[in-house]
């Protein structure tokens, strides 16, 4: 052991004197940047509003932009389609299992969004948003949290007036205090346990792509998508699955995939009308029947009509809702997977009345 | 399938000859072996001649040695992740062409004729260099480690993922060929930023997602290299060719691939990734920032699920890696029984900074179900945690620095499965 850690030492000496070049004075390479380089580059904006741009946009305006550019990926209302990023919801959620981390939940700062937004978004045309457009898109996603009214106008000027609800959630780094001196030192060679067991298994999960040889881009097998953060909720979903007397496997995938819905429909104990009506016993009942939800023309008048929500129904309404019907207020793309469908309902109809 | 594996299975058909005989040594062939007394085709016949590839790949006998996607992961390739088969690599240098890739606005083409870097800020002259300026300034040679926060993040709440290129794939190995970013600001000159002690670089990409990241400039002056080569040669477009800067230790997401401007600041500028990703959030909802610096961590990678053991009982070579961000790997233990009892295991390398180590333990299996641990130790001290120990200090919520020691359950038959325990 000692003539190994001679080595090392040894080593470490030959290493530093060989590795970094003696530096002499300047070098002289390169030139001077350009203000207007400076200008162009130079576009990040720091929590004190450093690099603020003059401007201003309302959540109004915010909402048509948000639509036009933000919503294919993040929701018409920033709920989030798919796996990507969720905008708003989440609120004191920080400390409860499955965190829902969002603009509104979580981000310290307000100059983060509109920083990330100006410089990186939208995805795929990033740098093109006027400032003002970048102002209007943050009230949006301000207003879809919750944070400002409807006809607060940001602007550099207002900023400030702005309170991000987890702007005192964060600590800097203590790893040093709170687990380096508890696990450091000689550690535990034998009899360090007297029983081990196996906890938990990876095969009973499934989870883990197929690996075809030269099939680099294997086939996942699970169907639905999940952050890496909703890993968490998978596993728990998985290994606690429902407990109800239908197609069990079809309301597990099916909860997951009403994900989609979440932000606007509640389902369930206690479940009340939202962005959208509650669906406890949607699957027979009649359209536009919800008490107390104020439905579209359309809507009201197709239950007036008799139209029954039938399995059969929905899934025409779910494809693609607005092709279904054209006023609707629905505002969501539609489930294109048939197999999200069948989930879906089967889901809903694990919530008789 | 069949003929490539022809030669292994008259190894496996050997191994199990020699397992069933009583003394110990080489085992006895039962009929001659036709690769030996046949004259085999290539033997006899000619192969390619040179130039037939002009930048080669792996024999197509390796084709399953590749990078893979957990297409679940992300919403898109464009902005995901996959993982390095560290299951099928040994030593410690990781070929680029398997290398691990992390893109946020996907990997882009810039020639090194298109290629700028600014230095501005807090500096004295701010300067813009050329790729061929880099070129002129002098050389360092460093193999780092570069691991993804995330790495092994989707185990947090339990064995989920069965392979140890899911669950440690998030990392590779390089040696790094640049300039230390401490000559180009000295180059631009510290002066105007005063006291160093409290000021920052910001650092960003000339991507879409720009990824921009703030770092101290205690380390940004440390040992920070602004590299143009990895493993001799230029950068692959996947790692940031051709300039990305290298953050010996600290988290992947600070590596800023084709990095564009570096500016001097007094203060952080709390972006995106800095916020509201690659931050842990605790039990009671307050959560860790700027915990840059990748714990010491080990793996074995074989056996392993991937990795099955194919010959029966008898020599067995386990084998893994380590890696601290925290200096360099001492030592690494390894156990069989789930962590009741442990030996230490052979550095094939003493540990270097920020580097990985390989580490072998050469034992004699007897056959009978293993639960496989690692556990590496840095020269700070550091004891690499069990999960439980992790937990117990950051709850059930947290995602990223996940640096736990991994259980792998061997059974009788070879294969493998990756299980917590208790």
């Amino acid at each position: 052991m000692s003539k190994f850690l001679k080595s090392i030492a040894v080593f470490a000496v030959v290493s530093t004197s060989v590795a970094t070049p003696v530096l002499a004075e300047k070098f002289g390479l390169g030139r001077v940047a350009l203000p207007e380089e400076i200008a162009a580059w130079d576009q990040e904006v720091r929590p004190d509003g450093t690099g603020l741009p003059v401007g201003s946009g309302d959540a109004i305006d915010g909402e048509e932009i948000f639509a036009d550019k933000c919503a294919s990926c993040h929701g018409d209302f920033a709920e989030g389609i798919d796996n990507w990023p969720k905008l708003a919801g989440g609120a004191d959620t920080l400390d409860h299992e499955d965190p829902l981390k969002t603009v509104g939940s979580y981000w310290p700062y307000l100059s983060t969004t509109f920083d990330y937004v100006k410089r990186s978004m939208p995805f795929g045309a990033a740098g093109t948003l006027t400032d003002d457009e970048v102002y209007a898109i943050t009230a949006y996603i301000l207003y879809s949290n919750d944070m400002i009214e409807d006809d607060f106008v940001l602007s550099n000027e207002t900023f400030f007036d702005v309170d991000m609800p987890n702007a005192a959630g964060f600590i800097v780094d203590d790893r040093a205090t709170t687990e380096y001196p508890q696990w450091s030192g000689e550690p535990c060679m034998e009899n360090c346990k007297t029983d081990v067991k196996i906890t938990m298994r990876a095969l009973v999960l499934d989870v883990t792509p197929n690996q075809t040889a030269a099939e680099p881009a294997a086939e996942a097998k699970v169907e639905e998508t999940a952050e890496v953060a909703a890993v968490v909720e998978e596993v728990a979903a998985v290994v606690e699955p429902e407990v109800v007397a239908l197609d069990e496997a079809l309301v597990a995938k099916g909860k997951k995939t009403f994900k989609k819905c979440k932000a606007c429909h509640k389902i369930g104990e206690g479940a009340k009308n939202g962005t959208g009506p509650l669906l406890n016993g949607v699957v027979g009942a009649t359209a536009g029947a919800v008490e107390k939800f104020k439905y579209s023309k359309a809507m009201a008048s197709a239950g007036a009509d008799g139209l029954v929500w039938t399995p059969e129904e929905l899934h025409a309404f779910l494809t693609k809702p607005k092709a279904y019907m054209k006023k609707t207020k629905m505002s969501f793309n539609g489930l294109k997977k048939e197999s999200d469908r069948n989930a879906v309902i089967e889901y809903l109809k694990s919530f008789g009345e | 399938m069949t003929n490539k594996t022809s030669r292994r299975a008259f190894l496996r058909g050997a191994a199990a000859v020699g397992a069933g005989a009583a003394t110990v040594g080489a085992a006895a062939a039962q009929t001659p072996d036709p690769l030996i007394t046949k004259v085999q085709p290539w033997a006899s016949e000619l192969g390619d001649g040179v130039d037939a590839v002009r930048y080669g790949l792996p024999i197509e006998f390796e084709g399953d040695v590749v990078r893979r996607n957990v297409e679940w992961l992300t919403a898109d390739t464009i902005s995901s992740i996959n993982f390095t088969p560290i299951h099928a690599l040994d030593g410690t240098i990781t070929p680029q062409g398997c290398a691990f890739e992390r893109h946020h606005s996907g990997a882009i083409e810039l020639r090194k004729e298109d290629y700028r870097l600014m230095i501005n800020g807090l500096v004295d002259r701010p300067l813009v260099f050329t790729y061929a300026d880099l070129e002129r300034f002098p050389r360092e040679n460093h193999v780092y480690f570069c691991e993804c926060a995330a790495n092994t993040g989707m185990e947090w709440a339990g064995a989920q993922l069965n392979g140890a290129q899911f669950t440690h794939g998030m990392i590779h190995n390089m040696e790094y060929t640049g300039v230390s970013l401490r000559t180009l600001l000295e180059e631009a000159g510290l002066d105007t930023a005063g006291d160093l002690s409290a000021k920052w670089v910001f650092v960003e990409g000339a991507d879409a997602s720009s990824n921009g990241r703030s770092i101290p400039m205690d380390k940004a002056l440390d040992d920070v290299l602004v590299a143009f080569k990895a493993n001799g040669e230029a950068l692959r477009k996947e790692h940031g060719y051709p300039v990305r800067l290298v953050v010996p230790g600290w988290e992947g997401n600070m590596w800023i691939k084709w990095i564009r401007r570096i500016e001097v600041m007094d203060g952080p500028v709390e972006s995106r990734e800095e916020t509201s990703k690659y931050t842990d959030t605790l039990a009671d909802g307050v959560s860790r920032k700027w915990t840059w610096a990748m714990d010491a961590k080990s793996v074995v990678t074989s056996p392993s699920p991937q990795s099955p053991i194919k010959h029966g009982k008898g020599p067995l070579v386990i084998t893994g890696l380590a890696w601290t961000g925290n200096g360099a790997i001492t030592r690494v233990d390894v156990s069989k029984d789930g962590g009741k009892t442990w030996e230490t295991a052979r550095l094939a390398k003493p540990g270097e900074k920020m580097a990985m180590t390989r580490f072998y333990l050469d034992t004699d299996w007897d056959g009978s179900e293993m639960l496989l641990q690692s556990r590496a130790m840095d020269d700070t001290g550091y004891v690499q945690p069990t999960k439980a120990q992790l937990r117990e200090v950051r709850g059930l919520n947290s995602i990223y620095h996940n640096n736990c020691i991994q259980t792998w359950l061997v059974r009788e038959n070879g294969e493998a499965e990756n299980v917590e325990v208790s």
